[in-house]
């Protein structure tokens, strides 16, 4: 499967590192979900995850999220060393992630659930809201633009008021998408967008991932399995194996490697 | 200056009439953003006037051509009246045109100013620049993706109003000299027909040919500037110009473009449109949905249905039509339209409609009995791209399944003896851009212009289109051929989506049926039948028994009329493959390439006129990007039931 990228110069030139990862290492009890890893992000790329199952993968984008607390190492962002993370500062400053298994509220409809990721920019209290005073008329006014927005970007205009539950699994990935896009974030963490798709919806959710990395800039952190999207449209690649980092470089060299090779095909350790 | 009828003999002229009488009136509608945002007639006219000046500016001359190809927006009308402005001649092409399909209609008319929609379309024009080298400017509306495009010609249209808007005092001077200068002689627009066969040739129209004839259909039916109606055909076919751009212009209404083409259903719903215009296959859409929804329903809104309908079908027509009806039909009726007709009109999003047309191809008449007996006033009228649509249009209170309706006001209609129809009429287009001998063999020397449709004038004065000249043909022996008629008549199940009947100079009528998608997989999903796209299902024995079962209905019916009865369908085959308009099966306004396919699927053809019971066959498919591919198939061959000649007796 191959996407046709313009050879042009990127709207967003690949800037400095905006993540710095330091030899983290993460355990739960006996169990060694990441072993010194260390890896940087630069600003406005587009950075994959890959490694065999179990390789610890989501584990590391938990901790870059601030779901788990590693018990050695450090993470910097934008130069702050991010300590006692939560999900929460973690989105406040602009990180912000997709679930590979869908964590959408399947019973509200697609305006409802993107409307969701804009709670942080809504500082109305609660009773504002249900007595719908002018404060938070304006606020959602002016949210539900920003919401409009990402709709018509990823054309799912003609299902805005459809509840989550009813749609077909790629167009729930794109609502997730959305969600994750309506906070704003200048990293996106994405936990394999594309699984359980076919090659259209692949296709589809390439182009709304460059789509996104082009108009808005945003960083892209995502793990993904199918080697033909990681070639074409990452820009560097992390290969994790076992917990450890095996490979880091453009997705050229990252195939050549023969520690990645091994790894993905299995060889006698 | 003066407001008499004749000096507003363009549309930019229209245009500020309209601002100056009306000029806080809505003009045009545009959902964006999930809300309808509002462009009233001064609004408008001031934007036509920035992308004039801006336009004249960037060199259009009077008499240039300019190309638009997008969806129904705003902006591409404001484009179009921009551009007539100057003299010049709007040319909207199909949106879904392939880059290589546009290369002839921007060669031959010229195009040196291109409005493009989005990036898909600037990508094609710039994929045929080099063949295309008249083309100077092309200007985007959509600047998503368009980053990175440094081409010289390429400007945004908000860059290039505002441009207009920076010069606009300085050259008010010269917009009104180009105004005053424009004249309904002039040439308006340019279309290009879809070519059931050959090259597309590119239809001149004058203002006045397309003012005259959006007038008189108006006051035929009484449009006034209240009405409303929806934007959603492609803008590069004349009926989508007339009802969105000609009419709207002339009566002062307003038009209203939904959000995309997937939101059309609920867009139309909030609009409540009085004026709507649908082809055939927009009614057989909305009725397909409409029964898949009815048998999902409960059992007893299916009994209600099925209760209400025959009432409907009794009465509702001539109710619709004003006629005189039974007192106890009445208060069916009107029981069955509070519980059923009022709400399936609301789902319909057709409470408000006040007239509605359908056209283009013969209409099934089950197809539009189903609407006007639910209380939806739709009727059929005649007419094609050369004659500015309206040569024939039913009046309310005389619409009838099989006829087109009487001649409109200034409409004159010959026959030759091989039944073709010939038509004079102020609304006939002007010539085929640089083609004289084609517009001479079309428009003879005392301006009576040739449609290739055969047809006759029945007693109460009513226009019955047969089918074209070239097809009516006739069996081997001697029976009446229609293709259209039989095709249409099997359209008519949902489960058929598309079907072409082969049988001219043959021993028996046969067909190719492609099956509905949605209504066959939803009725194969209630069978427990298990597929896995269309050629799969297409393949099915039950699919076929299914086909079989419409078609025998089909014979049924056809063993009742004498000069039909010979020509019921005896063999038929599901074709593995949907015809698509990219492959050249249809014409790019869905019109089946009767010829093309029989050449194509020559294999079928033979096979079916053999005894075989089924054949191997390898189609060449065309993918949208441009790659072609190969479909194999087992095709099963198919016998109908077919009926012994049983006429009904005529009344006494």
């Amino acid at each position: 499967m191959t996407i046709q990228l313009h050879a042009h110069a990127r709207a967003f030139p690949i800037g400095a590192t905006i993540l710095q990862v330091d030899d983290v290492s993460l355990r739960f009890g006996g169990v060694r979900a990441l072993t010194g890893v260390s890896f940087d992000v630069r600003e406005h790329e587009v950075r994959a995850i890959i490694g065999p199952n179990g390789a610890g993968k989501s584990s590391m984008l938990n901790v870059i999220n601030g779901v788990y607390q590693p018990q050695e190492g450090t993470l910097t962002f934008r130069g702050n060393k991010l300590d006692g993370m939560t999900p929460r500062r973690a989105a406040h400053m602009g990180i912000s992630r997709t679930f590979q298994n869908i964590a959408l509220f399947k019973g509200m409809t697609v305006l409802d659930n993107i409307m969701a990721g804009r709670n942080l920019r809504m500082h109305a209290s609660f009773l504002e809201v249900a007595f719908r005073l002018p404060r938070a008329t304006r606020e959602e006014a002016e949210n539900r633009d920003v919401v409009e927005e990402i709709i018509e970007f990823l054309e799912i205009e003609h299902i805005r008021k459809t509840p989550v539950g009813r749609l077909p699994y790629g167009l729930q990935k794109r609502v997730e998408l959305g969600r994750a896009l309506a906070a704003e974030p200048s990293i996106l963490l994405l936990d394999e967008p594309m699984a359980g798709m076919n090659i259209e919806e692949k296709q589809d959710m390439c182009r709304y991932v460059l789509d996104v990395n082009d108009h808005y800039g945003t960083t892209v952190v995502l793990i993904e399995h199918d080697m033909g999207v990681v070639m074409d449209i990452s820009d560097r690649v992390v290969v994790l194996d076992y917990g450890k980092k095996i490979g880091d470089g453009s997705p050229e060299e990252v195939r050549a490697n023969q520690e990645v090779i091994d790894a993905y095909l299995g060889v006698a350790h | 200056m003066s407001g008499t009828e004749e000096s507003l003999d363009t549309f930019p002229k229209l245009l500020m009439q309209h601002a100056r009488l009306r000029g806080g009136r809505a003009a045009i509608r545009e959902k964006k953003h999930g809300i309808w945002k509002t462009l009233s007639w001064a609004q408008l006219a001031e934007k036509v006037q920035s992308l004039a000046s801006a336009l004249a500016e960037s060199g259009l001359q009077r008499g240039g051509h300019v190309a638009l190809v997008g969806d129904n927006r705003p902006r591409l009308y404001a484009a179009m009246c921009a551009a007539q402005w100057l003299g010049a001649v709007a040319v909207p092409l199909y949106q879904d045109a392939t880059a290589a399909e546009m290369v002839h209609p921007i060669q031959s008319a010229g195009i040196t100013h291109v409005f493009a929609e989005d990036q898909e379309q600037v990508d094609k024009i710039l994929e045929i620049l080099p063949q295309c080298p008249s083309i100077r400017v092309i200007v985007y509306d959509e600047d998503r993706g368009m980053r990175h495009y440094k081409q010289a010609q390429l400007i945004s249209f908000a860059a290039l109003r505002d441009k207009g808007l920076d010069l606009l005092a300085a050259r008010q001077g010269m917009l009104q000299d180009e105004l005053a200068k424009g004249s309904g002689a002039d040439a308006a627009a340019m279309f290009f027909t879809s070519g059931t066969t050959g090259q597309a040739k590119g239809v001149v129209l004058t203002h006045a040919a397309l003012i005259d004839r959006a007038r008189v259909a108006a006051e035929m039916e009484g449009l006034n500037e209240n009405d409303v109606a929806v934007a959603y055909l492609p803008p590069a076919w004349i009926g989508q110009n007339i009802f969105s751009y000609a009419q709207p212009m002339v009566v002062g209404y307003c038009i209203c473009c939904p959000e995309s083409p997937d939101t059309f259903l609920s867009d139309m719903r909030e609009v409540g449109p009085t004026y709507f215009f649908a082809p055939p296959r927009v009614l057989e859409a909305l009725l397909t949905q409409v029964s898949i929804r009815m048998e999902d329903a409960g059992s007893i809104k299916r009994w209600l249905y099925a209760r209400c309908m025959s009432v409907a079908e009794r009465v509702g027509a001539r109710i619709t039509s004003g006629e005189a009806v039974p007192w106890g039909d009445r208060m069916a009726y009107a029981v069955g339209n509070l519980a059923i007709y009022g709400p399936l009109r609301d789902v319909l999003g057709m409470s408000r409609v006040r007239v509605a047309y359908t056209a283009g191809e013969a209409v099934g008449p089950e197809l539009l009995m189903f609407f006007r007996s639910i209380g939806i006033n739709v009727k059929q009228l005649y007419g094609s791209t050369e004659t500015s649509v309206f040569v024939c249009v039913q009046p309310d209170g005389q619409v009838k399944p099989d006829t087109v309706g009487p001649a409109v006001r200034g409409v004159e209609l010959k026959f030759t003896p091989q039944r073709e129809l010939l038509v004079r009429s102020p609304g006939l287009f002007k010539e085929y851009h640089l083609n004289p001998e084609a517009t001479r063999a079309a428009k003879d020397a005392e301006g009576w212009f040739h449609t290739g449709d055969a047809g006759y004038l029945g007693e109460d004065g009513h226009l019955r289109i047969i089918d074209r000249v070239k097809d009516v043909g006739a069996l081997a022996d001697g029976t009446l051929f229609a293709p259209k008629l039989l095709e249409n008549k099997l359209k008519f199940f949902p489960f058929v989506k598309e079907a072409v009947a082969f049988g001219d100079g043959r021993n028996q009528v046969c067909m190719f049926v492609n099956i509905d998608m949605a209504a066959v997989g939803n009725w194969a999903d209630k069978k427990n039948i298990a597929y896995t796209g269309h050629s799969d299902l297409a393949s099915r024995a039950e699919v076929h028994q299914l086909i079989a079962d419409c078609l025998a209905k089909v014979n049924a019916d056809l063993a009742t009329d004498d000069t039909l009865a010979r020509s019921q369908i005896h063999r038929f085959l599901v074709l593995h493959k949907e015809l698509d308009a990219d492959d050249g099966e249809l014409t790019r306004t869905r019109k089946v390439r009767r010829g093309f396919i029989g050449e194509r699927y020559q294999t079928l053809v033979n096979a079916l006129y053999s005894t075989q019971s089924s054949v191997r066959v390898d189609a060449e498919v065309r993918y949208e990007d441009g790659r072609v591919g190969m479909v194999s198939a087992d095709v099963q061959l198919c016998n109908a039931k077919t009926y012994p000649s049983a006429p009904l007796k005529k009344a006494a």
